[in-house]
């Protein structure tokens, strides 16, 4: 990867955090997910997906579904950074190119299967690409569908771990244990990948080379940080959920930039 | 015709149609041949069943969907709800075994539940049809719609020649009677018609109401028999909570018209698994116990209405 590539996605990822920060002024947002995925989405939108404005609904796109929906407004900060369509929008439901609602976890790893499915039997060359977080691997219905895409040979289909290493409130570890993670896919009949999820040259090694394997789905667990980039949330478990006053949100955009830490005063609220 | 030949004919004629089962092929055991890969078998696996069906629905596909009616609609129903139901995917549920049909299974596998739970979805049309002929008029009805579908499985064999052609939410008049307006639904229209029999021997003029759709409704074919009649019976192999009879005092209350409603359906609890001739009379549904149960309870009633003790 060349420096003025790595330093575009660079730039990006920080104006996507920066949003992701300006979201959770208010009403609030899952800040410390959002940030997590925020360089994995970036880096499929800049260099993976073959999806762009105005190609949102080709038959031949790549799909990205964000089954982990907690954490969209890294998705939405990234849909505007490539143009998808204005910020305004945000206001408003029905966005260009958000493929599927979530928000119940363990859903879109199925409905992923069935567009899988669909590809596959039409002929079709795209990949259809399925975020979902690590707590969300509690969920028996993502390995049902494991089993699924593995039956049908779907290498089309790719599962991209976020793996921060929390869910809501707790470390995955010390709730419901997941690793080794590659073995139980690998198990499962699935190709394995792990990547860090917030170096873009590791990220490029390993998405240029999908699919894995042929014949099999692959999943890619990507090794993130909750609350990447801001040291005040970074891996702390009581900053899933933050409402950040406007001075806040201000010290964090501060601090992405380089300034100090900042502060968070705000309560944090336990959603479930 | 077949329920299986019906679904060949309407995979012949559109090619996004796709057969999905969660290893559930009683009805379907010859399409893997017929159709290719536009037969889906996930395996044991309702909600990856539906939630695959409505990544095929998003791709343009339109996905006839079946398993037990009870893993179809009660292991899945957040599925159906969420990923069907929110984004009005053109998804069609087949429920087999719904009902007594499930005879001798034990409550596991019984579904007296699954109207309640599908028609609480909105968009959702839910569909009982009385025998194999009008499912599969409903089959080609609810493949050609855009809307999600819910249907109970049901090839028992006609107890009489339906006249009207099969449209949602138009209910068909089979008898006419001023004395009680029997409405029904699926597998028991054959009981309830011959109930009709008994009762009219025994001087008790019977309206008798096959409701095929419970969503949409026949708003004007309950309102009318609540008018027109003295006592409107509901008969239902459902749990009494959420089913027909909910769904006609609901109409009736949101219309301020007074009925005179008895409900025959399942209490609440599950039934006693046997054959089904055996279930209906353990259960009180045969042809002469219903009868007896509907003349009892007009009986109560005299023309103008009022209530005796």
């Amino acid at each position: 990867m060349t420096p003025a590539t790595r330093g575009n996605l660079s730039a990006r990822a920080l104006r996507v955090r920066e949003r992701i920060v300006r979201m959770s002024v208010g009403g609030g947002c899952f800040i410390g997910a959002s940030l997590s995925c925020a360089d994995l989405i970036v880096f499929l939108y800049a260099s993976v997906l073959r999806v762009a404005p105005g190609t949102e609904l080709a038959a031949d796109r790549d799909y990205l579904f964000l089954s982990k929906g907690h954490d969209v407004p890294a998705l939405y900060s990234t849909l505007v950074d490539f143009g998808f369509f204005d910020e305004a929008r945000l206001a408003h439901h029905l966005i260009p190119g958000i493929e599927f609602h979530s928000g119940s976890l363990g859903h879109l790893p199925a409905v992923a299967v069935g567009v899988a499915l669909d590809i596959q039997i039409s002929g079709g060359t795209n990949r259809v690409f399925v975020i979902v977080g690590d707590g969300e691997l509690n969920e028996g219905s993502v390995w049902e569908a494991a089993l699924v895409a593995a039956a049908r040979k779907l290498d089309n289909l790719v599962l991209i771990v976020d793996r921060n290493e929390f869910q809501a409130n707790l470390r995955t570890e010390d709730l419901v244990p997941l690793e080794p993670i590659e073995a139980k896919f690998a198990a499962f009949g699935w190709a394995t990948l792990r990547i860090d999820g917030h170096d873009f040259d590791d990220m490029a090694r390993g998405f240029a080379r999908l699919p894995l394997e042929s014949g099999k789905p692959t999943v890619i667990i990507a090794n993130t940080v909750r609350g990447k980039g801001l040291a005040s949330l970074e891996r702390r478990a009581d900053r899933w959920f933050v409402a950040l006053t406007d001075d806040e949100a201000a010290a964090m955009i501060n601090e992405l930039h380089g300034g100090a830490e900042a502060t968070v005063m705000s309560q944090t609220r336990i959603v479930r | 015709m077949t329920y299986e030949e019906r679904l060949i004919q309407i995979a012949e004629r559109n090619a996004d149609v796709v057969v999905m089962t969660a290893e559930n092929r009683a009805a379907i055991r010859n399409l893997p041949g017929k159709l290719g890969s536009r037969f889906i078998d996930v395996g044991i696996a309702e909600q990856t069943l539906v939630g695959a069906a409505a990544g095929l629905a998003l791709r343009g596909r339109v996905p006839i969907v079946h398993a037990l009616a009870t893993f179809l609609t009660m292991r899945a129903f957040e599925f159906i709800r969420t990923d069907v139901g929110i984004a009005q995917l053109p998804v069609k549920l087949v429920g087999a075994i719904a009902g007594f049909l499930s005879e001798a299974n034990g409550p596991t596998h019984q579904a007296v539940e699954d109207l309640a739970l599908m028609r609480g979805i909105p968009g959702m049309n839910v569909c009982c049809p009385a025998d194999e002929p009008e499912m599969l008029d409903a089959l080609t009805t609810m493949a050609s719609d855009r809307a999600p579908w819910y249907m109970r499985y049901n090839a028992r064999q006609s107890a009489f020649e339906h006249r009207a052609p099969f449209v949602p939410g138009i209910a068909e008049i089979v008898t006419e009677g001023a004395d009680v307006a029997l409405l029904t639904y699926g597998c028991l229209t054959r009981e309830c018609y011959e109930a009709t029999g008994r009762l009219a021997d025994a001087g008790i003029g019977v309206r008798l109401v096959n409701m095929r759709t419970l969503k949409p409704i026949d708003e004007a074919a309950i309102l009318k028999s609540a008018r027109e009649t003295t006592l409107v019976v509901t008969v239902e192999d459902h749990f009494a909570i959420g089913g027909l009879a909910t769904i006609v005092a609901e109409v009736a209350a949101a219309n301020e018209v007074a009925i005179r409603l008895h409900s025959i359906a399942l209490p609440g609890r599950w039934f006693t698994p046997s054959l089904f001739a055996d279930v209906l009379e353990c259960e009180g549904f045969s042809p002469e116990h219903l009868a007896r149960r509907i003349a009892a309870a007009f009986a109560r009633h005299d023309s103008r209405g009022h209530v005796h003790a």
